[in-house]
């Protein structure tokens, strides 16, 4: 009797291994059946991954140069921003890091339109729902907090490694923000405004698309910077399982105590970081006219 | 029936979580106390019936927590009656199906809100003409149309400003404008003056006589001031409750006031200032002193009676027929504060 309290009932050995055998073979199964299909589903991101990165890699230099720049500046309608962004890139490309960048670049790129795409309509669902709300939210909660090899096992046993699963593992990580942020734009736009857009006689459409998106813009903005953010801080991650970029220099500088490789890699990371944030908030900002000061009137 | 523009009939509204139950007990008279307390429920409007012709400036007052502003949203169904209709035209209201409901704010009714409600990433162009927008009208017929109410509530030249980079009365001119915008025939105003300061006020309720004079929409006006539901108000109705305590014209208000919760309401005011001497002249043909018309207003007309020979005037109506006379007597009286016993102490019309 006294035993039961001193020592936790657990399953007996021989029962846990049989257990665990029964989830392994079922899923092993399952991704021999399935794991094809699987794959040809994610076929058309891998080509435009793979498109998008042979684009950046086969353009000759200045001009993908003078191309951020340009974007920098039609983006924030910055000198200071293009000028430096232009800086930043000549001196990674002098540091010998040109190739990692654009190969990063373009998985971010990509990682981060994957999770506008969904993350936008998946935030406002749940903000039209309290419903789909209550059971989201857990699933996000889990995305955030489960470590990452975790969940990169079944997606490495389904699809290898590889660029896909990569990029599976960064829009896992880098998504919940701009849901979160979304659906709580949306739910703190003025119950006043709405009111009227209602009397006037506005469908839900027109109440979407001209008042609630657009009332909801610094939240989704801010939910865009931290999907970035967390994209970008996945790379050295995703190097772990075969994407190209700036994360298998990190990895190898921590495998072999190269300080200055590992700074250098990290701080042309960071750069990539700031300019994107930069360029996205100062478009946002340029949507949001309304909450400039004008001191007259 | 057919007169009526917007006809009220046994409006009720329940706030709680089985309102079909609530309102059975109140139907069978329980009282609004009892229900909260036994059911949870709060009775918001109770048994409301309110006609209103076409064309009329129809003030319903009252203090916060009357129901008012949950009146004003039943009749363009914002809020949905527990039980009751709301007849516009000859339609039902609460029988529309969203997309029929939807047309009817889009063309037949449109709303001024206590805080305006005005989109703050619009332009005040943008705002005015939102309603256009919402119609799906083309683009030129809309900035035209936009254009003319842009003008008309004095806002020419702010048409690129954006609602937080003006002041509470122009906010409230840019939704005045972009309810009037839509040429709809009813006109819900939900407080719309309250927020704003005296002086404003004032100004703001000259523009909407002015253009009501002009317009002839159908008004349905809430406000808590007395003095300005005196002064806008082709008729009041008094809410109390949730319930609709006395229904008349101004001057009928002040002279025949129906209980004492409205003398109450009504004893500060300046009376010689709402009331007109058609309302308290006596009927008479001949000539006497001099001539006043019959709307002028006695604060007006005193000096003038005042200053006659016998303390008579003649009341003229707008043809300029004699219809009556005013003594200083009569006038004097009438401005006297009604104490809360008597009533019915003038010879009124």
């Amino acid at each position: 009797m006294l035993e039961f309290f001193e020592e936790f009932p657990e399953m007996s050995r021989g029962d846990l291994r049989d257990f665990k055998k029964v989830i392994d073979s079922a899923f092993r199964s399952f991704s021999r059946t399935y794991g094809e299909s699987i794959e040809n589903f994610f076929d058309p991101v891998l080509w435009f991954l793979i498109w998008f990165e042979k684009l950046l890699l086969n353009t000759p230099w200045p001009i993908i140069i003078l191309v951020v720049a340009g974007l920098c500046y039609l983006g924030a309608r910055s000198w200071k921003l293009s000028i430096g962004s232009l800086l930043t890139f000549a001196l990674i490309g002098y540091l010998g890091m040109w190739e990692d960048t654009m190969s990063t670049m373009a998985l971010i790129s990509v990682a981060t339109i994957l999770c506008i795409a969904i993350g936008i309509p998946l935030g406002v669902w749940m903000a039209r729902s309290d419903r789909v709300q209550a059971l989201v939210m857990p699933i996000l909660d889990v995305m955030q907090t489960i470590p990452i090899f975790v969940y990169l096992l079944p997606v490495l046993m389904l699809l290898g490694i590889g660029k896909v699963p990569g990029l599976i593992a960064v829009c896992v990580y880098a998504m919940p923000p701009i849901v979160r942020l979304t659906n709580l734009g949306i739910r703190l736009v003025d119950k006043g405004v709405l009111e009227a857009a209602d009397a006037f006689g506005a469908d839900k459409k027109q109440k979407l698309l001209g008042v609630q998106i657009p009332l909801a813009l610094p939240n989704i903005f801010a939910g865009i910077n931290q999907t970035i953010m967390m994209a970008l801080a996945m790379v050295v991650i995703a190097s772990m399982i075969g994407v190209r970029g700036l994360g298998i220099p990190v990895l190898q500088a921590i495998q072999n105590q190269y300080l200055a490789l590992g700074l250098m890699n990290g701080l042309a990371i960071v750069a990539l970081a700031i300019i994107f944030d930069r360029v996205l908030q100062g478009y946002g900002k340029r949507l949001q006219k309304d909450r400039e000061v004008k001191k007259n009137g | 029936m057919a007169d009526n523009k917007i006809s009220i009939k046994g409006l009720y509204k329940v706030f709680g979580d089985r309102p079909n139950d609530a309102i059975q007990n109140i139907i069978n008279g329980m009282s609004k106390e009892k229900l909260l307390s036994e059911h949870g429920s709060v009775l918001g409007l109770n048994n409301i019936n309110i006609d209103i012709p076409a064309e009329q400036l129809h003030v319903i007052m009252g203090l916060s927590g009357s129901g008012k502003s949950t009146l004003i949203r039943h009749i363009n169904r914002l809020i949905d009656p527990t039980v009751g209709k709301v007849i516009i035209d000859g339609d039902n209201i609460m029988e529309m199906s969203q997309e029929e409901l939807r047309e009817f704010r889009r063309y037949k009714a449109s709303m001024v809100f206590q805080k305006f409600g005005l989109f703050p990433h619009r332009t005040v162009f943008q705002n005015i003409s939102y309603g256009l927008f919402i119609q799906g009208i083309r683009e030129e017929e809309v900035k035209e149309r936009t254009q003319v109410w842009v003008d008309k509530v004095g806002l020419t030249g702010f048409e690129k400003y954006y609602p937080a980079h003006l002041s509470g009365g122009m906010q409230q001119r840019v939704g005045l404008a972009r309810a009037l915008a839509t040429d709809a025939e009813i006109l819900l105003m939900d407080e719309a003056f309250s927020s704003l300061d005296p002086l404003i006020r004032n100004n703001m309720q000259d523009i909407l006589l002015g253009l009501q004079e002009e317009l002839h929409k159908t008004i349905i006006f809430i406000t808590h001031d007395l003095d300005e539901a005196l002064r806008l108000g082709d008729e009041i109705s008094f809410l109390r409750d949730g319930k609709v305590v006395q229904r008349g014209k101004p001057q009928d208000i002040i002279l025949r006031p129906a209980d004492d919760y409205i003398k109450d309401f009504i004893k500060d005011i300046n009376r010689s200032r709402v009331l007109k001497v058609s309302s308290i002249m006596e009927n008479e043909t001949k000539v006497f002193g001099p001539k006043i018309r019959s709307n002028t207003s006695i604060e007006k007309a005193l000096p003038i009676i005042a200053s006659s020979d016998k303390g008579l005037v003649t009341v003229v109506n707008a043809k300029g027929k004699t219809i009556g006379k005013v003594t200083l007597k009569n006038a004097i009286s009438a401005i006297e504060r009604p104490s809360r016993d008597k009533t019915n102490r003038y010879h009124y019309k």
